[in-house]
C-alpha cells in the first residue's frame, strides 16, 4: 500500500501513548468501583427490601409516617446551613486578613489555621467537650471574671454542635476562599478607588465578586460535609441534636433495620446531589471548584 | 464634587522634596518635578528606577515619608486615591471582569451620580472616542489586548479628569499595535488636553510621544527636558547610555581644548572628566585618506562587523585603542563605503556639529 510515509507508524504510537495515559486511571477506577459503586448499589437494593424480603417501598413510606424522621431533616439542614453561616462569617474576614499579608506571613497564618485540621477529629472534638462543660474552662474562667452567674449551658445541645462543626469546618471554607483571594490583582482595588470609591464600595463593587466563587465553593464543601456529619453532633450534641448520620446508628444499633438505615442514606444522598445541582446551576460550580475562569 | 467636563483646564502637578524609602533603599530622593498644564510627561527609567513609585504617589496608592504634591494650588499629599480624581490606565488594565465593556466604563460615572440616561450617553461617546462604539454590552473576557486597552483608557477619561497618568499601558502589546497606540495615545492627548504623565521604561516609546520626557535613575529626577534635548543634550553618561545608542569616548584635557587621544574635540571646560557620546546614525564613511579639519573629525579603526538589519546596516569599527564604534548607515547607502572588506582598515567620519560632550569618565 502507498501510504504517506510512516503514517502507520506514526499513528501507532499516538495510540500507545493515549492508552499508556489512560492506564494511569485504572487503580482509581478500581477502588471508586468495589468501595463506592458495589457498597452502593447494595445500599439502594437493602433500601426497598420488605420484611418478606421482596421489593417494596415500606422502608421509604415510614419515613413520611413518624414525624420523628421530619425533624431529622430539619435538623440536619438546619445544623448545616447554621455551620456553613458560621464559617463565612468567621472565615471570610480571616480569609481576607490572610490575602493582604505577604506570602510569607500568609503561610504562617495559615499553619495556625491547618494545625487543627492536622489533627483528630476525634481529639479536637472531646476537647472541646472538655472546653465546654458545665465546670468546663471557658464557665469556670467567666464566672470568674463575673460575665455571667451560674454556667451556660455550652454543650449537649445545639450550642455546642455548632461551635464544634464551625472550628472543624472553617478551614474547608477558607483554602478555597483565600485562593480566590490571593488571585485578585491589586490593581482591581486601586483601579476602583482611582475611579472614585471608597474603601467600602470598592470592596463590594469589587472585591466581594471577585472573591464570591472561592466563597461559594467553600460554602458548598462545608454545607455537604456538614450534612452526613456524624462524630461531633454525637459527642457536643448530648443526645439533643440528632442528624441523619446518628439516626441511621440508632437505626442499626436499637432495631437492627439494615432496610429502614439504607432508606434513610439514600434519601441523604439524594439530598446532598440535589443541592450539589441546584447550585451548580445557580452558580457555575465548575468555575468555582476547579477555578476555570 | 467639582462638576468636571473635558473642556475644563487641565491642571498643572507640583511635586517638591518627594521622598519615599524601602528599608535603607531609597525609592524617591527628594524628587521636585514640575508638570506643566495640558503637557504630556514621561517618566523614563530603568526598573527599579523609583518612577513606578512616583506615579504611584501622585495617583495615591502609595504614601511617600515626606514632600508635597499639589494639583494646581491644591496639597493632595494627604488625600486618599479615591478623592483626587485622577483618571488611571493600568499596565494590567485592572478592567472588572464581573462587569460589562460599559458598566466599567460607566462605574466612575455611577460613582459621580451620574444619571442613567446621561451615563448611557456618555459612554458610548468615550467608547467612540477609542473607536470601540457599539462595544458596551460585551464582556471583557471577549476582547482583545488591544480592545481592553481602549477600554481602560476610556474608563479613565470618561469622568472628565484633568490629570491623567498611564503606566505602561502599552507594553502588553505587540510591536505593531504598539506602535499605532502611540500614535493614537497622542492624538487623543491633544484632543483631551489632559495633563499626561506616562511610566516607561521603552526609551522609543518616550521619545515618540513625550512633550516632556524626566528621565528617573535611582530615585532621582536626573534630567528634564523635551525629547530632542534629551536626545542630541544628554546631561550625564547614565542618559546618553539610556537613550538611543551610543558609543562613548573618553576626553584629555589638553593644551589646546579636550582632546581624544591627539584630536582637539572641543574647547576646554570645567569640571574634572569629559567623554564624547557618538550617536551611531551620526557617522559616515570618510575617504581612506581623510584627515580632521575644522568641519569634521576623522576616527580610523578595523572593521569588525556589519550587521544587515532592515531599514538600515550596523557596523561594529573597533579604534586603535580597542573600543568598539556603533555605526549604522542606510541600506542604500553603501556606496560611499570605502570597500573595507571585514578586518581592514577603514575611516570614519562625524561632523563637528553632531559632538556631543557629558561630563564624567565613560564606564
Amino acid at each position: 500500500m502507498a501510504s504517506a510515509a510512516n503514517e502507520t507508524e506514526l499513528r501507532r504510537q499516538h495510540r500507545r501513548e493515549q492508552l499508556s495515559i489512560l492506564s494511569l486511571v485504572i487503580p482509581a477506577l478500581v477502588v471508586v468501583g468495589l468501595i463506592i459503586l458495589i457498597p452502593l448499589s447494595w445500599l439502594f437494593y437493602l433500601s426497598f427490601l420488605g420484611d418478606d424480603g421482596g421489593f417494596s417501598l415500606e422502608n421509604y413510606l415510614k419515613m413520611t409516617q413518624y414525624k420523628s424522621y421530619y425533624r431529622i431533616f430539619i435538623t440536619t439542614f438546619q445544623v448545616s446551613i447554621l455551620t456553613t453561616m458560621i464559617c463565612i462569617a468567621l472565615g471570610y474576614p480571616l480569609a481576607f486578613f490572610l490575602a493582604q499579608l505577604p506570602p510569607r506571613w500568609a503561610g504562617v497564618f495559615m499553619l495556625a489555621v491547618l494545625l487543627p485540621f492536622w489533627t483528630s477529629l476525634l481529639v479536637r472534638t472531646y476537647a472541646w467537650l472538655v472546653l465546654l462543660q458545665r465546670k468546663g474552662i471557658i464557665n469556670e474562667f467567666a464566672m470568674d471574671m463575673g460575665f455571667w452567674e451560674k454556667p451556660l449551658k455550652l454543650v449537649h445541645n445545639m450550642t455546642g454542635t455548632l461551635i464544634g462543626m464551625a472550628h472543624i469546618m472553617l478551614p474547608f471554607l477558607i483554602l478555597p476562599l483565600y485562593n480566590a483571594m490571593r488571585k485578585i490583582d491589586r490593581d482591581m482595588m486601586h483601579a476602583a478607588a482611582n475611579l472614585g470609591a471608597n474603601p467600602v464600595r470598592a470592596f463590594w463593587a469589587v472585591y466581594f465578586p471577585l472573591s464570591l466563587p472561592g466563597m461559594v465553593a467553600g460554602s458548598l464543601i462545608v454545607f455537604v460535609l456538614c450534612l452526613g456529619f456524624y462524630v461531633t453532633p454525637a459527642v457536643l450534641g448530648g443526645g439533643r441534636v440528632i442528624m441523619v448520620s446518628n439516626q441511621i446508628t440508632a437505626i442499626l444499633e436499637n432495631q437492627f433495620d439494615w432496610g429502614a438505615a439504607s432508606a434513610l442514606g439514600v434519601v441523604l444522598l439524594v439530598a446532598t446531589v440535589l443541592c450539589l445541582f441546584l447550585a451548580a446551576r445557580f452558580f457555575k460550580l465548575d468555575a468555582a471548584l476547579f477555578g476555570r475562569d | 464634587m467639582k462638576a468636571s467636563t473635558l473642556s475644563d483646564a487641565a491642571l498643572p502637578i507640583a511635586i517638591r522634596d518627594l521622598t519615599k524609602r524601602y528599608g535603607p533603599v531609597y525609592a524617591l530622593n527628594a524628587v521636585d518635578l514640575d508638570v506643566h498644564s495640558g503637557e504630556f510627561l514621561t517618566l523614563l527609567g530603568p526598573s527599579g528606577s523609583g518612577k513606578t513609585t512616583l506615579l504611584m504617589a501622585i495617583a495615591g496608592f502609595n504614601r511617600p515619608d515626606s514632600g508635597s504634591i499639589k494639583f494646581g494650588a491644591e496639597e493632595v499629599i494627604l488625600k486618599p486615591p479615591h478623592k483626587r480624581d485622577v483618571g488611571m490606565v493600568f499596565q494590567s488594565y485592572a478592567l472588572f471582569p464581573q462587569m460589562s465593556v460599559a458598566d466599567n466604563i460607566g462605574f466612575p460615572l455611577k460613582l459621580r451620580g451620574v444619571g442613567a440616561p446621561e451615563r448611557a450617553a456618555r459612554v458610548e461617546e468615550a467608547l467612540e472616542t477609542v473607536q470601540l462604539g457599539g462595544f458596551g454590552a460585551r464582556g471583557i473576557d471577549q476582547l482583545s489586548g488591544g480592545q481592553r486597552q481602549r477600554v481602560a483608557l476610556a474608563r479613565a477619561f470618561v469622568f472628565g479628569p484633568r490629570i491623567l497618568l498611564m503606566d505602561e499601558p502599552l507594553s502588553a502589546l505587540d510591536k505593531k499595535l504598539r506602535e499605532r497606540m502611540q500614535i493614537e495615545l497622542k492624538h487623543l492627548h491633544r484632543k483631551l488636553g489632559v495633563t499626561t504623565v506616562y511610566v516607561t521604561h521603552d526609551q522609543r516609546e518616550a521619545l515618540t510621544m513625550s512633550d516632556r520626557i524626566a528621565v528617573i535613575n535611582d530615585g532621582q529626577l536626573v534630567q528634564l527636558d523635551a525629547p530632542e534635548v534629551i536626545y542630541n543634550a544628554p546631561a550625564n553618561a547614565f542618559v546618553a547610555d539610556f537613550i538611543g545608542e551610543s558609543t562613548m569616548l573618553p576626553l584629555t584635557r589638553g593644551a589646546s581644548g579636550l582632546m581624544y587621544r591627539d584630536q582637539k574635540i572641543a574647547e576646554t571646560r570645567d569640571g574634572e572628566s569629559w567623554s564624547l557620546v557618538v550617536r551611531p546614525e551620526r557617522l559616515f564613511f570618510a575617504a581612506q585618506d581623510a584627515q580632521s579639519d575644522d568641519n569634521t573629525i576623522v576616527l580610523r579603526g578595523t572593521l569588525r562587523e556589519t550587521v544587515f538589519q532592515g531599514e538600515s546596516e550596523m557596523a561594529l569599527v573597533a579604534l586603535d585603542n580597542g573600543i568598539e564604534l556603533a555605526f549604522r548607515f542606510g541600506t542604500g547607502a553603501t556606496t560611499n563605503s570605502t570597500g573595507g572588506g571585514l578586518g581592514e582598515q577603514v575611516a570614519v567620519g562625524l561632523n563637528r556639529k553632531d559632538v556631543i560632550i557629558i561630563p564624567g569618565e565613560t564606564t
